[in-house]
């Protein structure tokens, strides 16, 4: 266990030094503040408080945001090890490739909760202060800080599956940003248009909603919304799957960290040094 | 005691072969080097070792333990042929880990640092570290703990002559503990004088093993005699003892190794006609090159 913690400290180190923490903390921070300047405009008619207002527009952003932020961080993590050189002499020690990955993990898992409760708290510090009523959207929103930390943990895991996979940085970068797109942003479009074209019939009732939450991005979009009251704010996909009980949506997010790890550990097993 | 026994290793890439029925044991405390040409599979020999990759066939024994189970890998030490480390961090940094990963006191960082002689850049980023620097910080990790057995990838590549001297002196301490130590290296010279026995690899083949007066015997490489004559009997100590080369002072005797005495004695006999002596036997160059050819003919 020291070792593992030790191969921790080191990784949060070195991402320090590489100016990671920096450069996804602003990132994080950057995004909120935008997202607050923009929901300050007059939405009364909403009827929600603001802290809730923002807790939907953060789930929008973290939504594409999180998945990205740790993709980058951990496309190199076996890939990195490969192309140095590092990688023969770290398992020749006593430490197996489950902790190599797990030292990692947490390295990598802290510097996003960091980031995420960073810029999610500077958007909650503009929410209470220009509303007094924001304390009822607190509970949503600590909710929210959890699940977007379950999500970045699911994406870590994949991260290091691509990384181990594609054994080469540049590719492991490549098939990354392929990741990205196609959980993001063409699994959403792919369902759309297949809910549009079956128009009602079995694939929306009994497919679509397993897909749905399925998809660690889509799951942890539906718990948000569907717990918090500002549902209004959502739109397209996750506006039409209103009716999927957010229980469902919650085991996928719980699950998927778990998962995620260990497609990652089956990936870097098949890794020869 | 316990030891590294190797026995009918076999190892294919798929269609190279490259190692092809090794058998290479390892005592405790013996020091033994490993020779071969580039690609003769001294570091896929090393590899599977530690269970890096695995073999075909054939059987590896790591101290009675798997090779790259957790047993064996507490166990035994690696210093990989090209030693990398992350560059972002220091020498110091990069030790403590090490040290983390065995499970022992991080404090020993600096001593060992200072024992390679990077007491100085022990604060400084590995990134700005020269190729020996890199090597010796390769050097300390590989002595953490009290590793019983020692597998070291051409350890003194990079290595100044002094530095090279320390390296066996703490090797000759470490076995001396009891710790087996398995050294690949291209450097005879240095390898002769400081290993207990020679195992040489040609085209994944063992092709010697053995000590080095062993395989002097084995090779059957001529023993060379220089003899000074005192100043004008060059050619009379030529022509007693029958020598085919003398250069007006120097004569010199080449002998198998089984005249070798009697040549001596021969020798000794010219008494006053002679100045001195000296008994050059073939060196490992020699042996190395005879028997590296011999089979891969
Ligand atoms: N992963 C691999 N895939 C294919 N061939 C390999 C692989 N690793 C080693 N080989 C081949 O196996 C042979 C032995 O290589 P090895 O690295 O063991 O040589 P070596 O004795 O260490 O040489 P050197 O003195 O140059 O370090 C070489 O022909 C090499 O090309
Ligand atoms: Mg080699």
């Amino acid at each position: 266990m020291t070792g593992i913690l030790g191969l921790a400290s080191s990784e949060f180190r070195i991402a320090l030094r590489n100016r990671w923490v920096a450069i996804i903390i602003a990132t994080m921070v950057l995004f909120s503040l935008v997202l607050s300047a923009v929901g300050s405009a007059p939405t009364g008619a909403l009827g929600s408080d603001r802290l809730s207002v923002t807790v939907a527009s953060l789930t929008g952003l973290a939504v594409y945001l999180v998945p990205l932020v740790t993709l980058l961080m951990s496309f190199d993590a076996v890939a990195g090890e490969v192309e140095r050189g590092t990688l023969p002499l770290l398992l020749t020690y006593p430490v197996s490739r489950a902790g190599v990955l797990l030292g990692k993990f947490l390295a990598h898992l802290s510097i996003l909760t960091l980031a995420i409760v960073t810029g999610y708290g500077v958007a909650a510090v503009g929410a209470f202060a220009v509303d007094d009523g924001a304390m009822t959207g607190l509970p949503a929103f600590v909710r929210l800080c959890w699940s977007s930390v379950l999500l970045g943990a699911a994406f870590l895991g994949i991260g290091y599956a691509v990384s181990a996979y594609a054994r080469r940085p540049g590719a492991a970068a490549g098939l990354a940003i392929g990741v990205w797109l196609v959980l993001i942003v063409l699994f959403d479009l792919g369902l759309l248009v297949a809910v549009v074209a079956d128009d009602g019939g079995d694939f929306t009732t009994s497919v679509f909603p397993w897909l749905l939450v399925v998809n660690p991005a889509d799951a942890f979009r539906l718990f948000n919304l569907a717990a918090s009251d500002a549902t209004s704010a959502a739109s397209g996909i996750a506006g039409a799957a209103n009716t999927i009980p957010s229980g469902r949506a919650l085991v996928s997010i719980a699950l998927w960290p778990v998962a995620g790890f260990a497609l990652a550990l089956a990936a870097f097993r098949k890794v020869t040094p | 005691m316990y030891k590294l026994t190797l026995s009918n290793v076999t190892k294919t890439f798929s269609d190279l072969t490259a190692l092809d029925a090794v058998d290479l044991t390892v005592e405790p405390g013996q020091r033994v080097a490993l020779l071969g040409h580039n690609g003769a599979g001294k570091s896929t020999l090393m590899k599977i070792i530690l269970g890096l990759i695995s073999a075909d066939s054939g059987m590896v024994d790591v101290l009675g333990f798997e090779p790259g189970s957790g047993s064996a890998r507490a166990r035994v030490a690696y210093l990989p042929e090209n030693a990398a480390f992350h560059p972002a961090l220091t020498g110091l940094e990069q030790l403590r880990l090490f040290l983390r990963l065995r499970g022992e006191p991080v404090d020993q960082a600096g001593p060992l640092l200072e024992r390679v002689g990077l007491g100085d850049a022990a604060g400084r980023r590995i990134g700005t570290y020269s190729k020996g620097m890199r090597q010796r910080v390769g050097l300390a990790q590989a002595l953490i703990g009290h590793p019983k057995l020692l597998v070291l990838d051409e350890p003194t590549s990079g290595l100044d002559p002094v530095s090279r001297r320390d390296f066996y002196a703490t090797l000759d301490r470490l076995a001396g503990e009891g710790a087996g130590i398995l050294l690949s290296s291209h450097a005879l010279t240095e390898v002769e004088a400081r290993t207990d026995k020679i195992v040489i690899l040609s085209k994944g083949k063992v092709v010697a093993d053995d000590t080095l007066s062993g395989l002097r015997r084995a090779s059957a490489l001529p023993t060379h005699i220089q003899i000074a004559a005192r100043p004008g009997a060059a050619d009379e100590v030529a022509q007693r003892l029958k020598a085919g080369r003398h250069n007006g002072v120097m004569v010199d005797l080449v002998c198998t190794p089984e005249t070798k005495l009697s040549r001596l004695g021969e020798v000794a006999a010219l008494g006053a006609l002679i100045d001195d002596f000296d008994v050059i036997p073939p060196s490992l160059d020699d042996i190395y090159n005879y028997f590296s050819r011999r089979d891969g003919q």
